[in-house]
């Protein structure tokens, strides 16, 4: 049962894309560099450049990390949805599959200024 | 003309039953089913309803003296912390950080509840839980009466305490608190029973009211100690009160039993994350502590709580499915919470600060296999940008989880260096998830977490981005209510007032 109800009941979903003029969420989260406190949101159109993406929000929100100078994003390990993926950074958000409310992480095994103890 | 006989005093037994049992009668012109019609559909059997047993055996004219005596008893105290300058007793303004997440984020809770034992007082087949649940509404709705008018005192001296219900309904970190009580009070009667009368007031109530009164005593907050002690004897009933209905519905029919314990899994989880809240404010905001967050979980999650399910064990009752994910996750929640409170402080109706050397050593002593391996480093770092002149703020925004609404600071069981991930698609949408708990308690009712209202998303949806009209539409005030503690006009008037009150400048 898709709820406990008295008869049969449909919810309607409230983060549809269509409710983002024009726009959607692309979550973004840089693996084990928890200074941030939690993935970012980000709001843009589907027809951004994964490059733009990348080097626009993405790279901006990443500042305040003392790695986020050393990071290659030629070189990081991406995922899409928890699984392995590799974008075409000339192609688009929607040509790469990413879809409203795609959860994209990056690993960069060797930079982890702080939890170096950890 | 007859004479007049002066009728004989009924005895408490005898006033009990007429003034509570003898108020149901048997309808004759509907059928129960007709004039009861929510107390089926979540499965729940029940077969005698006079089995209810009600423990305090009050009657509406006993409750209503011994309330108005309380009342009296309360406003004579908070009239004397007002007329005598209460707030300047305070440890630090600091503190008030506490209180203005206790009146924006639990107050409107009690408030939620009262409507929901109003509603549980008519949809209840029978008399004793009728009555039981009509005086636990009064006392919710008193509760959060006694608590914004103790609390109204510190608005005419300090901010963020002006928009108390805007930020409850709108703003993002009390969306946590707001979604526990809309969860509930959109269930059915017994789920919501599990919800309020069971987990939120027997389970968790040692873990929010305890911690958050002594708290305030031990920082000098007169007010919110009085209405806690105002409340304690109406806590006393309502835990008693969920406890018995969760015995009733398990001795009234074996089938009763795997519904109740999923809710019991369920509710305990949602209740986890509400204090989070809690966790952060016992190990960082009250200027002098009680105690750690850990060690009151110690004594009143693990004890307590240990105990109670020993004692529904008999039914078959088991503890909650997330207890050791939930145990193990005590070294870090309020950490991990407190740090996202810190970076998005820009868009909280409080203040944030970076805690300080005294602040930090105190936290390794008390987390001493964790603060400093995984928490003092961001720290350090974060005053370093601080001491730059580029102080750290996440303009990223967060996600928040589907479930719970708090934003998805958690970390993977046994993993506190990675975030948790969880998602599922339903329906060719993405749903994303803090934790399993709460991605369990999606999949088992999608069709309710879908409609969930996220205050991030919304503020992309609804406002277009634009964090100046959001602020202005959850009512906070750039540059006063949000921000740094230190230098803000809360501090520099806490500090002059009380200069003011112990020295001749």
């Amino acid at each position: 049962m898709a709820v406990t109800s008295l008869k049969e009941y449909i919810g309607v979903p409230r983060d549809t894309v269509a409710n983002f003029n024009g726009k959607q969420l692309v979550y973004a989260s840089w693996d084990r560099h928890l200074l941030f406190a939690a993935p970012f949101l980000t709001c843009v159109p589907p027809g951004m450049k994964f490059r733009e993406w990348v080097e626009g929000p993405l790279t901006a929100l990443i500042q305040p990390d003392p790695d986020a100078k050393s990071v290659d994003f030629s070189k990081v390990e991406w995922l899409k949805s928890n699984q392995a993926f590799t974008p075409n950074f000339e192609a688009s958000l929607a040509e790469n599959g990413i879809v409203h409310k795609e959860q994209i992480r990056f690993k960069t095994p060797n930079l982890n200024s702080l939890f170096a103890g950890a | 003309m007859d004479t007049q006989v002066t009728k004989k005093k009924l005895g408490l037994k005898e006033r009990y039953k007429l003034l509570t049992r003898d108020l149901g009668w048997e309808p004759t012109h509907h059928t129960r089913d007709e004039i009861y019609p929510y107390v089926k559909y979540e499965g729940i059997k029940i077969h005698d309803w006079d089995k209810w047993e009600d423990p305090f055996r009050l009657t509406m004219d006993a409750y209503w003296k011994y309330q108005a005596e309380k009342e009296r008893k309360f406003y004579a105290i908070i009239d004397a912390h007002a007329q005598n300058n209460g707030h300047l007793n305070l440890t630090d303004a600091r503190y008030l950080t506490a209180i203005k997440i206790f009146l924006q984020a639990i107050s409107p809770g009690e408030y939620a509840a009262s409507k929901g034992f109003a509603r549980m007082g008519r949809e209840f087949g029978g008399v004793g839980t009728q009555v039981a649940c009509q005086m636990q509404a009064l006392d919710e709705i008193r509760h959060a009466q006694t608590q914004i008018h103790a609390i109204s005192n510190y608005n005419k001296y300090y901010n963020g305490f002006h928009a108390f219900s805007d930020s409850r309904d709108r703003i993002w970190y009390t969306s946590v608190a707001r979604s526990f009580f809309d969860d509930a009070m959109s269930a059915g009667p017994f789920e919501f029973m599990i919800a309020i009368g069971f987990s939120f007031e027997y389970v968790l109530t040692n873990l929010l009211f305890v911690p958050f009164m002594s708290g305030a005593a031990y920082n000098g907050d007169m007010a919110t100690v009085t209405f806690g002690f105002s409340a304690q004897s109406d806590e006393a009933r309502h835990m008693t009160l969920g406890l018995e209905c969760i015995k009733f519905m398990l001795e009234q029919d074996p089938d009763n039993l795997p519904i109740v314990q999923r809710w019991i899994d369920k509710w305990f989880w949602r209740g986890m994350r509400v204090l989070s809240l809690v966790g952060a404010m016992m190990d960082y905001m009250l200027p002098k502590r009680v105690m750690s967050w850990k060690e009151a979980f110690d004594i009143y999650g693990v004890e307590n709580g240990g105990a109670l399910f020993n004692d529904l064990a008999r039914y078959g009752i088991t503890a909650p499915k997330g207890w050791d994910i939930a145990a193990g996750a005590i070294e870090h929640m309020s950490h991990q919470l407190f740090l996202g409170l810190y970076q998005w402080s820009f868009g909280t109706a409080f203040h944030g600060w970076i805690p300080s050397d005294d602040d930090m050593d105190w936290l390794s002593s008390k987390y001493p296999t964790t603060f400093d391996k995984y928490y003092r480093p961001r720290w350090e770092h974060i005053k370093k940008l601080e001491a730059e002149g580029t102080p750290f703020k996440n303009f990223g925004l967060a996600k928040l989880c589907q479930t719970c609404q708090l934003p998805t600071v958690f970390t993977e069981p046994g993993d506190p260096t990675l975030t948790c991930h969880r998602e599922v698609d339903y329906k060719g949408e993405k749903y994303h998830f803090c934790s399993d708990g709460c991605k369990d308690i999606f999949e088992n009712e999608p069709e309710k977490y879908i409609q969930s209202w996220l205050p991030m998303p919304a503020l992309f949806s609804e406002l277009g981005g634009d964090i100046g009209a959001w602020m202005d539409w959850v009512g906070l005030r750039n540059g006063i209510d949000n921000g740094d503690y230190v230098g803000s006009q809360d501090q520099v008037n806490f500090d002059k007032w009380r200069g003011m009150a112990t020295s001749n400048k």
